[in-house]
């Protein structure tokens, strides 16, 4: 290793003679920081998106390799957030990618103890049966004047405000349909 | 707002730094106030006092901004003089039914509109209102108000709204506002002297409030209180104005413009009333009010568009679009009263979407009782919650009340998509839906909730096929054929969605521009009225997304706000009457005289040609009604409400009344709290005694609860996630130094929390951050506690929403949440059975039979113990 090289090693050299004087970028960088790569530059593509957690509505980029998120950060093109994130919506990377997050649709028998697995369609079967059946034992066609109510109050919902916009719209479009009334959301909370 | 929004907040920062006044009225310091050039304390519930006194400060020193007042709001309108005020009936208003605990707001009509049934309103009206959630549901096309009534421009008439509104809050004196809210006159003086001095035609002043302020017993009238001030001061409609609410969730506006509501259809259409609207035409005219102005006139369009897009080609004239597949209101049928009815047996099935109620809800019991009494319960979520597992280890299979063996709900828990793994819009609080791009697909057996009910529709209608029964046919007359894609080639296409509720001709099947294209002959169809022009020249609007550094501060290029991409409401008021700036500085949207059209940096909330001059024809009704110089389109006489003449349920002016639970007699009225809330009287719903009635002092202390910026509400997504639950490890309370003395509560220790409803405990925090406050000679403690803990996730902890009781506004049946009286004691709670033995002594010292009733009336003091 020359002299020079040798020099060039010493951050306060590079802060002096180079174009960082505040010592915060170029300056400041070790071997090893200058041999890494960040995640956005290698991966394979971009989304953007919109944090999940409070109404502001910051601008995300979520960043994807090999099919997986590797990385979730501000944009900074959104003139509502300007790039910035706060703690939540710098950890929503963990929330995508958590081994936490339940993969496997679980089934609770009555009186059971404990949780049990299920396949996805036959648990979509069941609900559908049981959603026909509260339907069924429920309906009211008429009040005792004879007054159309044409529905059941036989189930509920409770959700929608982390939801889409389309889907929300499907789901009460469907609730509608089958004459099922009791559908909420936190906006009454 | 630094703690709940704090990526919002830093402009708040940058108009500080620009030189704005920043003030911040809050019960507890928080980061927002470390901020603020004036920090106020606030007692919790006082919130209509403080505002009122600012009012009653603006009318008595005629700060108002004139102009705007008598051209924009109805301050000149003359009121019936059958009209009593609060001030002469003891906190009542004219026409108080005790046995409905509703009004017949016939007194409180306009001149001249108080003899005519159809314009006003009677407390049967009023009850069913309360019950749906539907008070001015419409804006005010609720009940009708026509446009021609006799005003006086000068305001003096003593029965115009301005004086019936200065004498109303004449007695809101700085010496009152300290006695009821415990700020100190000067301090409170200050905030008037800022707050005016800065509105006007050079200068305007925003307010924002997160929607706690909704959790009140007199929420709506919390709110309603600060639009007051913002009309008078010429606020509205104009940049750097409003009344700003702070939603909480990522499209909880959405949630609410496209319902998963009870008492609502999309674009706010009311989900009809078994009575008040047996036959569509009942319907569509109690929206419309046919004779009244406004772009609420074209509901019929809206209506049958909506019946177009639900019911396509099946829908028809003959059918009355299918109006007779909508199924019928009878009453309430919120949230809170579902959660009784589980409790009572009445319901067998429920659907949690993304919603945790056993942490998130009032009364976290009574949702766990009432979730252990279905037959069956759906969970869709990311992470395990709450109210998947109570059947196994909540708390109340610890104190025995729950035991799983001989728990029948059947459960199912249905992995969700996150964020990132579907398409679609959210809509922010301000109204702008911006779209979503989808990053990877949903692992395992994650699905959205778009494949979830396509796929529960398509099977229950294959399922019902053959069946003939009328019941059915709705259903099965749906138009459901959405095209599948993605990897599996089974998801409905989120921008498929996004295009019905844009809406499009139903013969050619294209897109329309806006809603004022839509038609009541059934040539199209919407999905939701106020959305339309989302898909604007078959373009995805909300997924616009042209660089902010790109473009004005505006940013119209980036997402797309309904209506019609307007980012800020009522914005012809920031013009003048006749169409000119108010001034240079706050130009905004005004008229260009040689274009014949209003322009500006936003989208006018305006006709586009119609001029400042134009005056309506004798007679005209609906768009044509509507003055140049109506800057409020939506309601029916054009102008911003300082006085409600009908609609709300709880009085056309807010006035102060305590908390349902209070430790304060109410300074200001016999009246203690709000007489026409909203109450499940229930054993297992008990309230804490409050002042006229006696015990309260069992329950000292005022509590209020919000949001860390670590953790999102019930904490579904973030105490499972491991930096945010590292940042904010445990559930703590927080009191003042002296309230630690007085129960010798050690910081950092254990203390427990204890209502009507339960027990909890959490760390104790010994903070200034809380002041004891005197309130009428006496020190008022106040304690404070985050709501995000639960059993599940990294970090576990006892669920502050479970001391809260349901009492909720009349208006809109939300819950009284953000204040209620308690106790706080050294130490950890019982555990087990002891637990519920535990809060039976403090119900029995507090007086709380299982059929305990709280007076609604306060008019008389009941007579002293014995």
């Amino acid at each position: 290793m020359g002299v020079r090289t040798w020099i060039g090693h010493w951050p306060v050299y590079r802060q002096l003679t180079g174009t960082d004087p505040l010592g915060r970028g170029a300056a400041a960088q070790s071997d090893r920081s200058k041999s890494l790569t960040a995640r956005t530059e290698t991966a394979d593509s971009m989304a953007r998106s919109v944090c999940p957690y409070c109404a502001v509505g910051c601008g995300q980029r979520i960043f994807v390799k090999d099919g997986k998120v590797v990385q979730i950060e501000g944009d900074p093109d959104s003139p509502i957030s300007k790039g910035r994130l706060c703690p939540k919506g710098s950890a929503s990377k963990s929330l995508v990618t958590s081994d936490r997050r339940q993969q496997k649709v679980l089934y609770r028998r009555p009186y059971g103890t404990d949780w049990e697995e299920l396949d996805l369609d036959t648990a979509m079967t069941m609900i559908a049966d049981r959603v026909l059946a509260a339907r069924e034992q429920t309906w009211e066609d008429n009040d005792a004047e004879g007054r159309p109510l044409n529905r059941t109050l036989g189930f509920a919902s409770l959700g929608g405000a982390t939801l889409d916009n389309e889907e929300n719209y499907l789901i009460k479009k469907l609730f509608t349909a089958m004459g099922a009334l009791q559908i909420e959301n936190q906006a009454r909370i | 707002m630094a703690e709940a929004h704090p990526v919002g907040f830093q402009y708040v920062v940058e108009a500080k730094k620009r030189g704005a006044k920043i003030i911040h009225v809050d019960p507890r310091f928080t980061r927002t106030s470390a901020l603020a050039h004036s920090y106020v304390t606030v007692r919790a519930g006082a919130d209509i006092a403080f505002l009122g006194g600012i009012v009653n400060y603006i009318l008595s020193n005629s700060k108002d901004f004139r102009e705007y007042v008598v051209a924009y709001t109805n301050a000149s309108m003359i009121v019936s003089e059958d009209f009593q005020d609060t001030e002469d009936l003891g906190g009542l208003f004219s026409g108080y039914d005790p046995e409905t605990n509703a009004y017949d707001q016939t007194s409180w009509a306009y001149e001249g509109q108080q003899d005519d049934e159809a314009a006003t309103q009677d407390e049967d009206e009023a009850a069913v209102d309360r019950e749906t959630a539907s008070g001015l549901e419409q804006e005010s096309h609720g009940p009708p108000v026509p446009a021609d009534v006799p005003r006086d421009p000068t305001l003096q008439h003593p029965r115009c709204v301005y004086q019936v509104l200065k004498r109303h809050y004449a007695r809101y004196t700085p010496e009152v506002v300290e006695q009821v809210c415990g700020v100190p006159q000067d301090k409170f003086l200050e905030v008037c002297e800022a707050w005016t001095a800065n509105s006007g035609r050079e200068r305007t002043t925003a307010l924002v409030y997160s929607v706690g302020w909704t959790q009140h017993s007199v929420g709506v009238q919390y709110i309603r209180t600060g639009a007051i001030i913002q009309l008078l001061l010429g606020n509205m409609g104009r940049p750097g104005g409003g009344v700003m609410a702070l939603r909480g969730h990522a499209s909880i506006q959405g949630s609410t413009d496209i319902p998963t509501l009870f008492n609502l259809l999309p674009g706010y259409l009311p989900m009809p009333h078994f009575t008040q609207h047996e036959t569509f035409r009942q319907w569509v005219d109690a929206i419309r009010h046919p004779e009244q102005q406004g772009f609420w006139a074209n509901a019929e369009s809206y209506a049958v568009s909506l019946l177009k897009a639900y019911w396509g080609d099946a829908a028809t004239a003959e059918n009355d679009w299918g109006y007779g597949w909508l199924p019928r209101l009878t009453g309430d049928h919120g949230t809170y009263q579902q959660v009784l009815d589980m409790i009572d047996g009445k319901i067998k099935g429920y659907f949690l979407l993304g919603q945790n109620p056993a942490v998130g809800s009032a009364h976290g019991k009574a949702q766990r009782l009432g979730m252990a009494n279905l037959d069956w319960l759906v969970v869709r979520d990311l992470f395990m919650i709450e109210s998947a597992t109570f059947w196994k280890d909540g708390p109340e299979v610890a104190t025995g009340e729950i035991v799983p063996e001989e728990c029948k709900t059947e459960v199912f828990f249905m992995p969700a998509a996150s964020h990132a793994e579907k398409e679609g819009t959210f809509t922010q609080t301000q109204r702008m839906l911006q779209w979503r791009e989808k990053a990877v697909e949903p692992p395992g057996d994650c699905r959205s909730e778009l494949w979830f009910f396509y796929h529960l529709g398509r099977i229950v209608r294959e399922r019902l096929a053959e069946s003939t029964l009328p019941r059915d046919q709705g259903l099965l007359k749906l138009t459901w054929d959405y095209p599948l894609h993605g990897e599996r080639g089974d998801e409905p296409s989120g921008e498929d969605v996004l295009k019905e509720i844009n809406g499009y001709d139903t013969a050619t099947g294209e897109l329309v521009p806006n809603f004022t294209s839509l038609k009541a002959d059934g040539s199209t169809a919407c999905g939701c009225w106020i959305y339309s022009g989302v898909f604007k020249d078959g373009v995805n609007q909300a997924a616009r997304r042209k660089p902010g550094s790109e473009q004005d501060w505006v940013a119209r290029e980036w997402g797309w706000a309904w209506p019609s991409d307007r980012r800020t409401l009522y914005n012809r008021a920031s013009a003048d009457p006749d169409g000119k700036p108010w001034s240079e500085r706050k130009k905004y949207v005004w008229w260009d005289e040689e274009a014949g059209e209003w322009t500006g940096y936003d989208v006018p909330d305006f006709e586009k040609t119609k001029p400042p001059s134009y005056r309506p024809p004798e007679g005209a009704t609906g768009v044509e009604a509507i003055s140049g110089d109506d800057a409020f389109i939506m309601q029916g006489d054009g102008k911003g409400w300082l006085y409600a003449p009908s609609g709300l349920i709880d009085g056309p002016m807010p006035t102060h009344y305590e908390p349902v639970e209070s430790t304060v007699r109410n300074p200001l009225y016999q009246q203690q709290a709000n007489p026409t809330r909203k109450l499940y009287e229930r054993a297992d719903n008990l309230t804490n005694p409050s002042v006229p009635e006696p015990h309260s002092e069992v329950f000292p202390y005022v509590f209020s609860t919000s949001r860390l910026t670590e953790h999102h509400t019930a904490g579904g997504m973030s105490r499972q996630l491991a930096y945010l639950s590292e940042l904010q490890p445990e559930m703590f309370v927080e009191v003042s130094p002296e309230l630690a003395a007085e129960r010798g509560l050690e910081h950092l220790g254990w203390a427990h929390i204890v209502t009507a409803r339960a027990a909890i405990e959490a760390r104790v925090m010994v903070t200034d951050r809380l002041t004891p406050l005197r309130i009428d000679g006496r020190v008022i403690h106040q304690l404070w506690l985050p709501y995000h803990w639960g059993g599940e996730g990294l970090v576990t902890g006892d669920s502050a929403n479970d001391l809260i009781g349901i009492t909720l506004d009349p208006n809109v049946l939300i819950q009284e949440s953000k204040v209620g009286t308690c106790d706080i004691q050294p130490g950890r709670r019982p555990t087990g059975p002891q637990l519920l033995e535990y809060v039976v002594g403090y119900r029995r010292r507090a007086g709380l039979a299982p059929d305990h009733h709280t007076p609604m009336l306060t008019g008389n003091e009941p007579e002293e113990p014995g």
